[in-house]
Parts: C-alpha cells; sequence; structure tokens
C-alpha cells in the first residue's frame, strides 16, 4: 500500500511534466486547426521549455525567484498528494496555496501590469475556489469519504451522482487553465488589453518553472475530471482518460470561439453555474440520502 | 534542440505607414503561418527574442525602441522590416523622422521592401534564428571564460573586449547631447 504510494507519486513526478507539455502541444496544434493554419508540432512546448531554460533571467526582485520556486513545489506536491490518494480537502488549499505563491511572485515585481495580473488572478480564484471546495463536499456526500483513495475505489462512477459538479468543474477548468473568455490574469495570445499580465516581469529560467508548474497543474486538473469517472474496475480507466480528452477538446474549442470577458461577467456568470449545477446536485444528493 | 526551434517575437512599430505592420500580420495568418516554426507573437519584451521593428525610428519613438531592446533578455536579435526600419525610407526626409533602426539599435538583420513581403518576412525570421543559435554559443563561451557577458549601459552584446567599437553608431552611447546635435544637423 504505502509502496504503491510512493510509486505513483514517482510516476506522477516524472510523467506529468512529459503529459503536460504533450497536452500543452495539442491544445496549439488543435487551436491552429482550428483556424485553418498547419500550427507548430506537437513537440513545440519543449522546444520553448529548452528554450526558456537558455535564456538570460532578468530578476527584478529577487524575492521573485523565490516565490516562483514555491508556486513549482506546491503545484507538484498537490498534485502528489493527489495522485498518492490523499485528502481533498487538503488538496484544495494546498492548490489555493500555489496559486498564492503566483499572485504573490507578480506583486513583488511591483511592475503596473503584473500587479494588474495579480489582481484579476485573485478574481480568477475567487471564481474557481468556491467550486472546487463544493467538489470536495460533494464527493464526500455521495461516498462518504474526503480520501482519493477510497474515492476512486468505488462501485459507480461518480458522475452518476455528481453530473452537475462535473458540469460546474468544466466550467471552472476554464478559469483556472486560464483559456479564453477567462483568460484575465494572463494570455498566450498577444494583441489583448492586457497580454502578459501576471507573468510581464517573469522571463528566461523562471518563466520556465512556471510553464512547468502549469503542466503539472494541467495534469491534476485533467486527474479530478478522470475521478468522476473512475471506479475500482480497471476498465473504467480507458473512460475516465477518454472523458479527460472529451474536456480538453471542449477547453480549446471555448478557448478558439470566445473573446475575453470582464472580470465582473466572469465573476457572476462562473458563480450562477456553480450555484446552479453543483448547488443543485449537492440539494438534491442531500434530499435523497 | 536549438533554441531557434522557439523564437518568440516582439513587434514594434516605428512609425510606418502600417503596410509593414499588416504584412507582418499576415505572416502570422493562415497563409502564411509562421508560427509553424514556433514563432509566437508575444507582447512582452521580456519572453521575446527577436525584436521586428518597422517603420522609421522619430524623436518620439526612438526611447521606446531603445527600452524595448534594453528589456530584452539575452540572446536576442533585432529585425529591421521594411525599407523605413533599414534606413528611413520615403520618411527620410521629414522633419521628424531620425532615420533608421541601426541609428539607435544593433540590426542583425534587415529586410528589404515596401511594403516588406511575408516570404521576404519568414526568410528574414529563418536567417534571424540562426544568428540567435550563434549569439547563444558565444554567450556560453563567454560565460565560461568569466566575462560580464553583456553591457546594458551601451546597448550592444559585448562578448569579448574587442567587440567593442565606438565608431559603430549602435555601440555608442546616446545621450541626449548627441541626441540634439543630430536634430540640429537635421534641421539645417
Ligand atoms: S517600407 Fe513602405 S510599407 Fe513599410 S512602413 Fe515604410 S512606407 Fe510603409
Amino acid at each position: 500500500m504505502a509502496v504503491s504510494i510512493v510509486v505513483r507519486v514517482i510516476l506522477y513526478i516524472l510523467l506529468a511534466p512529459i503529459i503536460g507539455g504533450l497536452l500543452e502541444g495539442l491544445d496549439r496544434k488543435i487551436a491552429a486547426r482550428m483556424q485553418g493554419r498547419q500550427g507548430p508540432p506537437i513537440t513545440q512546448p519543449f522546444y520553448d521549455l529548452y528554450k526558456l531554460f537558455n535564456k538570460q533571467t532578468i530578476v527584478v526582485n529577487s524575492i521573485q525567484v523565490l516565490f516562483i520556486v514555491a508556486y513549482l513545489i506546491f503545484t507538484i506536491f498537490t498534485g502528489s498528494l493527489f495522485f498518492g490518494g490523499g485528502d481533498l480537502l487538503l488538496i484544495v488549499f494546498s492548490l489555493s496555496m500555489s496559486e498564492v505563491m503566483l499572485v504573490l511572485a507578480a506583486y513583488s515585481v511591483n511592475g503596473p501590469y503584473s500587479a494588474m495580473g495579480a489582481q484579476r488572478e485573485l478574481l480568477q480564484m475567487m471564481c474557481y475556489e468556491p467550486m472546487m471546495l463544493l467538489l470536495a463536499i460533494g464527493f464526500y456526500v455521495s461516498q462518504g469519504s474526503f480520501m482519493v483513495n477510497d474515492l476512486i475505489r468505488v462501485s459507480r462512477p461518480a458522475v452518476i451522482a455528481l453530473p452537475g459538479m462535473l458540469i460546474g468543474f468544466a466550467f471552472v477548468l476554464i478559469i483556472k487553465l486560464r483559456k479564453s473568455p477567462f483568460d484575465l490574469s494572463t494570455s498566450h495570445h498577444a494583441h489583448q488589453e492586457m497580454v502578459k499580465g501576471l507573468t510581464t516581469d517573469i522571463s528566461g529560467r523562471d518563466m520556465g518553472l512556471v510553464e512547468l508548474a502549469e503542466w503539472y497543474d494541467t495534469v491534476m486538473m485533467m486527474g479530478f475530471t478522470g475521478m468522476f469517472f473512475v471506479t475500482a474496475n480497471p476498465l473504467s480507466y480507458i473512460g475516465a482518460v477518454a472523458a479527460c480528452l472529451a474536456v480538453f477538446f471542449l477547453l480549446i474549442l471555448i478557448d478558439n470561439t470566445h473573446p475575453r470577458v470582464k472580470a465582473m461577467r466572469m465573476f457572476g456568470l462562473s458563480w450562477l453555474v456553480i450555484l446552479v449545477c453543483a448547488g443543485t446536485n449537492l440539494l438534491i444528493l442531500n434530499l435523497v440520502k | 534542440m536549438k533554441v531557434s526551434q522557439s523564437p518568440w517575437i516582439l513587434h514594434y512599430d516605428g512609425s510606418s505607414c502600417n503596410g509593414c505592420d499588416i504584412e507582418v500580420l499576415a505572416s502570422m495568418m493562415p497563409h502564411f503561418d509562421v508560427e509553424r516554426f514556433g514563432v509566437i507573437n508575444t507582447g512582452n519584451p521580456k519572453h521575446a527574442d527577436i525584436l521586428l521593428l518597422t517603420g522609421s525610428i522619430n524623436a518620439q519613438t526612438a526611447p521606446v525602441v531603445r527600452q524595448l531592446y534594453k528589456q530584452m533578455p539575452d540572446p536576442k536579435v533585432v529585425m529591421a522590416c521594411g525599407i523605413c526600419a533599414c534606413d528611413g525610407g520615403i520618411f527620410k526626409d521629414c522633419y521628424n523622422v531620425m532615420g533608421g533602426v541601426d541609428k539607435f539599435i544593433p540590426v542583425d538583420i534587415y529586410v528589404p521592401g515596401c511594403a516588406v513581403r511575408p516570404e521576404a518576412l519568414i526568410e528574414g525570421v529563418k536567417k534571424a534564428i540562426a544568428i540567435l543559435d550563434e549569439k547563444k554559443e558565444k554567450m556560453k563561451i563567454a560565460m565560461k571564460q568569466g566575462y560580464c557577458t553583456v553591457d546594458y549601459g551601451r546597448l550592444a552584446v559585448h562578448t569579448t573586449a574587442e567587440d567593442y567599437d565606438a565608431q559603430v553608431q549602435s555601440d555608442a552611447e546616446p545621450t541626449e547631447e548627441t541626441e540634439e546635435t543630430a536634430g540640429e544637423e537635421k534641421a539645417q
């Protein structure tokens, strides 16, 4: 038991950057195809990462490096907790911790764009945090445990009891992964009213670390999505991977068809979706019990 | 793997007629699609590898261009796109135009044309990324030998002491005084 946890965590730490990088490459390729372009090779994110690690790193405020490294470590820590089968509540809180580190890194440089990006990131956090908490509660009410280890050993996939939660989670995933209608704090595309917000003053190696942390983050979020479909039956893992890919494709589609919205719009929209989908789901779950 | 596989571009318009800018954007569009080569049009100098300049430089954009160049981390390459950016072009004799980009920062690649054609731009980017690799190698060697790799005060990359040449315009430190004299010369 203990050994398998260690193996799973090591597998996550080693494989997540590869899977995350490939997912981002896939994202860029599919996005290009949607726009009728050929697009970069699928391994492009790895070239980018290599490039960033070979560039000069301009550090505006030395504390910035500390926060960025902390961001990476906390993200890996959160993911390890998740794939090691830890407590869902702890995972949700350490996830916010890692985000806070990134926000602090942006605040510490004292630049106007970074500060703007950091403020918006805080707003984004405010939009998806309630959903993450509701998710943990939903899993607890339906399956009777907060431990991921128990949640993946159930007889029925969680999505049967928590369809509203899945919709709400897929919605906040757009915010969490900073995809287009809600990419307020930082964006992968130029020609927006604010382009690189959060990461404006992060360059070279530090930027590489941020990218790496984002890949870990993406894989963990896909893990969350998969958790809705996984049961004690090993075959269910295939269904879970398929569901993850479907959600990921949906994210790319939305990313490419929606322009950025205002912060307050995002706020209203996300809380509405969370309340209607996840809230109702939780209510019904409680009534049925 | 080479640095050249992921050149991120920062596009700045010195004071062009917008013809070149439209061509730059056209090369990002489906027909030419420079993202095939990993090019990303970033809006941020601190993430950029290639500074792509269009249009001639005037008194107001000169400090901006200089600052953008300073903010870019090494290794970096400057591309002057369009005949205006190369030497002032048809706006050369305007009262406010101070000349091509190379009067202010060192230019590595000149891409001629009015407006510059997307094909030429792509050719330019390919050449620029070859230089990017070269500069990275230089940087590595210089770091091993223990030089201070970059001399920001002088706005140019000096990997060795012999590299620096005050006679070269881009190496000369631009001060307000020199700029004023340049302006006065122009007025006469
Ligand atoms: S080179 Fe021609 S098209 Fe380009 S900015 Fe100058 S005048 Fe305009």
